[in-house]
């Protein structure tokens, strides 16, 4: 051990960042539910006050984490996990309902969300499986495997319903990849994806049309060495074509009328004014909303406490989910870069620290806590400047909520602390 | 490839992300989005409108106040419609039909539910008003009158029009402008500055305070009192006797350019461009297209000047040194171009300057004319010299008077007789009729009274203007304080002013002159032919005046054009005269002269072309 002490081995550069994400999400927040500016910001009866306290039970859990033995969290994985899986199940009897969603166990003081909780725990319960010497993810079984520890969460998570943090689940799949689940399996993803989306804005004929034309041309220019099997390419023409035909199927059928309406704003397929206007009042209020704070800001932004749309409270959540439009309304296009740059940086060195990693199970761990930031964030930005449907998943480090700061910090220092004792344990 | 994939995700969604947003925030966005904002509120405060007054401080015109009952539809709770009706002045289904309109409209925005209340009315209705849930009473300020004449001279004021929203970022929709006259003109002097607060509104429509502390707010400014240089008794005198009569008077002040009246007949009074039945008003003055009384005949019609632009040729000939006021023509009762005989009236006889001008001799012009042109080599270079001594006196150009229209008259040039005959074949016996002021030659009356003035200054004018001075501080457009110099010598003008003064004495106007004032005058009388339904006719001659009194120390010079009014001595010359002596000695001794003028009308000449039976021009009889 070199003598540097518990915190000298820490990767400082990621802390640091991780300190500016949560500062300039606090600062957000506080200018999005200011009302009185005389009020003390410690103040805990205001909800900046309150975050503020939630940063100091974050620290407490920070502390935590880096004295605990590093080699409790992969002894202890499995157990974590299953705990995790109780509580969950357990929300079924026992559970809080806020807007409309049972994920909350009232704690007095505190509302618990344990599917926070079992982000942490699924991504070390992966990892340990993964990382066991026996585990091979090219056979069918272990695949199988890895994905039940994936999925078993999902399943309890979308009855409660919470389809956006369960949706999360499956960012761990950038684990199985990195480990070697074939990247075939995400290549049809995509293509299914593909199909789904633009059947809906161009109808099943032209995507017909369009897979036949791909194909030619794919004959036309591929090298003559190359060979490619004709009977596959037709069959999965034959597929897609039925699976494009019951798209819309299932879109009239299955889809409800509020979720037709979010792809119908998504995707751009409506097209009569009017019935824009209907969407952009009732389900489409909130994007529509906070794309024009974003865009009201330009270039240097109206300044700090300056957003006249936040002040006014035009944008719904905006301390919780939208809370990246009032970076867009009041520090403009330099400040939304900023912070967008400011997580690729942090993201770009956490995959850095990953792959940095002797032993298999902190990189595995390491994939899965950047795979969960990196989709909250993704699905979360989106969705505020209007590239995604509304999906209720908040902003890593920025969003209002005791849970998710508490349980992000944790899941990140976790890792860090796994990092710092990386030569100790190099197998 | 399994170790990129994650970074190149995090990267491909850091540019994607940054793409929209450079869409939203730079190529999207738009500066002026601040009165867009749903959260912003811009609360206008109006200033009052500045007065005017006339050039003794007399009021012109003022404000007062209107009422406008206004109307909430969604506000509204069941009332007394009877009670409410009989308040209001107006029958129930009136009422009914104004609340449908309203609802129309908007159910949630207010509408004018009878606009312009009385005094009377808003008094009574004050006390009841509380009764009336979703009514309210909004005050307004319109344009008060204090006097009935120079309705063309102030203008007036309306609503701005899609043309001014788009070009003028200062109006909003439903704010008043300046049209025409004074109005238009000092707009911005008169209006103010108004004052806006912005409010800072949350998604319901609340208040939530003022927007960045009031830092953008601003304070009205007051809009300015401004003096004009009419004089309001000389102004309504004059319009008294235009009455039944066309044409376009222009008094100046000769010493500073100021203009005292400035008449236009037929005319209307200002107030009814004012109130319940403006619009109404409107369309009859603005769609009588015969008698046309918004048309300012006194800056827009251009007549030919006829004989009193004579002075000028002859002061032209004095100057090139071609005659001198000895100089001596003889008339055959007329004069010759070429084979053909032109006619004259003054009797014939041998004529020098003097003579020329009081008897307002057409051959002793016309042989002025051919010397001028006669001493230089060529016609083109003849008629250069001539054309700007004309120009010199504010002829064939606009003025830059401080009034929002105007014409700039006819002062034909090469150019333009090329353009007619084509180039070198004309000559100065094709243009002769310009010795006389008739022909191709054109002014408005504003121009022969600034002609006149330059006379009476011997050489020199200022540009006339109706500003006098700007609020308390004065202050007006320095380039109406300069003046300008006419191309004649100063030596030139006596002889003409004495020939000018003989028309009063023993010429052309010898039965109007004013016991005790000294004027110099010069009668016109031009032919004029127009169309009628295709048709061309001649009909009466325009009678024409100028003057200006007195002659050694010039307080007024004039311009009286009356269309049809036969010769310059009959109409031009007796309201001249009139207005000379009301000016000069504030009171009219002539009093059966005076009775003459106010009696008679025109009406039945204006009425002759249209009447599609023949008539007779020039009738002797009056």
């Amino acid at each position: 051990m070199s003598g540097r002490g518990l915190f000298g081995r820490l990767d400082w550069l990621t802390v640091f960042l991780y300190l500016l994400l949560v500062l300039i999400g606090w600062v957000n927040i506080y200018s999005t539910t200011l009302s009185d500016p005389n009020v003390s910001i410690f103040d805990f009866s205001t909800l900046y006050g309150k975050q503020l306290f939630f940063a100091g039970l974050a620290l407490l859990g920070v502390i935590l984490v880096l004295f605990i033995e590093t080699n409790f969290f992969e002894r202890f994985a499995s157990i974590f996990y299953i705990i995790c899986m109780v509580l969950l199940l357990g929300l079924f009897v026992f559970g809080k309902t806020i807007a409309g969603a049972t994920s909350w166990y009232d704690l007095g003081f505190f509302n618990l969300q344990p599917s926070e909780l079992a982000k942490v725990a699924t991504a070390l319960a992966l990892a340990k499986f993964l990382s066991d010497i026996q585990t091979d993810l090219k056979l069918w079984k272990h695949q199988l495997y890895a994905l039940i520890i994936i999925l078993v969460p999902v399943l309890l998570i979308l009855p409660q319903p919470d389809p956006g943090s369960a949706l999360i689940y499956f960012s761990l799949f950038f684990v199985l990849f990195r480990e070697g689940f074939p990247l075939f399996y995400l290549g049809i993803l995509l293509f299914i994806i593909v199909l789904f989306a633009t059947t809906l804005m161009f109808g099943t004929v032209w995507v017909a049309i369009g897979l036949v034309i791909l194909t030619v041309l794919v004959y036309t220019f591929k090298k003559a060495s190359l060979k490619i099997p004709l009977i596959p390419v037709i069959g999965t023409i034959i597929l897609s074509v039925l699976f494009s035909l019951s798209v819309n199927f299932v879109y009239e059928n299955v889809f409800e009328q509020r979720h037709r309406d979010r792809f119908a704003l998504w995707l751009g397929l409506e097209k009569d004014e009017s019935k824009l206007e209907e969407i952009r009042k009732t389900i489409g209020y909130n994007t529509y909303q906070s794309e024009k704070a974003i865009e009201s800001g330009g270039f240097f932004g109206k300044g700090f406490l300056e957003g006249t749309r936040t002040k006014g409270d035009f944008v719904p959540e905006q301390h919780t989910d939208y809370i990246f439009s009032s970076v867009g309304e009041e520090w403009g296009f330099m400040g939304t870069v900023s912070v967008i740059l400011l997580f690729t940086i942090f993201f770009l060195r956490l995959v850095q620290l990953a792959e940095r990693q002797k032993n298999g199970f902190n990189r595995m761990y390491g994939y899965g806590v950047i795979s969960i930031l990196v989709f909250h964030y993704f699905i979360n930005i989106g969705m505020v400047i209007g590239l995604l449907p509304t999906i209720g998943v908040p902003l890593p480090f920025f969003s209002y909520g005791g849970s998710g700061l508490i349980f992000f910090t944790m899941l990140l220092f976790i890792f860090l602390k796994l990092d710092s004792n990386r030569l100790k344990d190099g197998v | 490839m399994k170790k990129l994939l994650l970074s190149s995700v995090i990267i491909i969604i850091g540019f994607t992300f940054i793409g929209r947003l450079s869409y939203l925030q730079l190529f999207r966005f738009s500066p002026d989005q601040t009165l867009e904002d749903p959260a912003i509120k811009a609360i206008y405060d109006y200033p009052e409108r500045g007065y005017i007054y006339d050039r003794n401080g007399e009021l012109l015109v003022g404000n007062q106040a209107a009422y406008d009952v206004m109307v909430i539809p969604r506000e509204v709770k069941p009332l007394d419609t009877l009670e409410f009706c009989g308040l209001l002045g107006i029958d129930k289904p009136t009422f009914l039909q104004k609340m449908k309109r309203a609802r129309t409209y908007s159910p949630r925005l207010p509408s004018v539910l009878v606009p312009q209340l009385s005094k009377e009315d808003y008094a009574r209705l004050q006390e009841k008003m509380r009764h009336f849930k979703g009514f309210y009473i909004q005050k307004r300020s319109l344009r008060y009158y204090a006097t009935n004449s120079a309705a063309n001279v102030l203008g007036y004021i309306s609503e701005v029009g899609e043309w001014d929203l788009k070009n003028n970022p200062y109006y909003r929709a439903g704010e008043l402008k300046g049209r025409t006259g004074i109005e238009q003109q000092y707009e911005e002097v008169l209006r103010g500055r108004k004052g806006v607060k912005f409010i800072q509104k949350d998604r319901f429509n609340r208040d939530i305070g003022p927007y960045k502390d009031g830092k953008l707010d601003t304070l009205p400014e007051q809009g300015k009192e401004i003096h004009i240089t009419l004089d309001k008794a000389l102004q309504e005198y004059g319009e008294r006797l235009m009455q039944g009569k066309r044409g376009g008077i222009v008094a100046l002040d000769p010493k500073s350019g100021e203009i005292l009246a400035m008449i236009s007949g037929p005319t209307y009074d200002p107030a009814l461009l004012v109130g319940r039945e403006r619009s109404k008003n409107y369309n009859k003055l603005h769609y009588d297209t015969i008698s046309k009384p918004t048309w300012d005949r006194s800056i827009l019609a251009e007549p030919s000047p006829g004989s009193p632009f004579k002075t000028l040729n002859a002061l032209v000939g004095l100057q090139e040194g071609v005659i001198d006021p000895t100089t001596k023509f003889r008339c055959y009762n007329g004069f010759y171009v070429g084979n053909v005989k032109r006619g004259c009236h003054c009797g014939g006889g041998v004529r020098d300057m003097n003579s020329g001008i009081y008897q307002s001799c057409n051959a002793y012009f016309a042989g002025t004319f051919r010397k001028i042109y006669g001493k230089y080599a060529t016609t083109d270079e003849g008629m250069d010299v001539w054309e700007k001594h004309m120009r010199s006196f504010g002829l064939g150009g606009y003025l830059g008077t401080d009034l929002p229209t105007g014409r700039p008259g006819r002062i034909p040039n090469k150019a333009y007789y090329d353009r007619a005959y084509g180039d070198n074949r004309w000559a100065s016996s094709f243009i002769i009729s310009n010795s006389i002021g008739q022909g191709e030659v054109a002014a408005t009356p504003l121009q022969l009274a600034n002609m006149t003035a330059a006379i009476a200054n011997h050489g020199y004018f200022y540009t006339p203007h109706v500003i006098k001075n700007i609020g308390n501080t004065g202050g007006i457009d320095p380039k109406y304080t300069e003046p300008h110099y006419t191309t004649i010598d100063r030596k030139h003008f006596e002889p003409v002013i004495q020939g000018m003064a003989n028309v009063y004495k023993y010429g052309t106007a010898k039965w109007i002159q004013i016991p005790g004032v000294e004027i110099a005058g010069k009668t016109g009388t031009v032919e004029n032919f127009v169309r009628v339904n295709g048709e061309r006719m001649q009909l009466t001659d325009h009678s024409i005046f100028v003057a200006f009194a007195p002659i050694e120390n010039p307080q007024i010079a004039l311009a009286v054009y009356i269309e049809n009014g036969y010769y310059g001595a009959r109409y031009a010359g007796h309201i001249a005269s009139l207005l000379i002596e009301k000016y000069i000695k504030g009171e009219i001794t002539r009093k059966d002269l005076e009775k003459r003028m106010l009696e008679k009308t025109l009406e039945h000449e204006y009425a002759k072309p249209y009447s599609g039976e023949p008539f007779k021009i020039n009738e002797y009889v009056w």
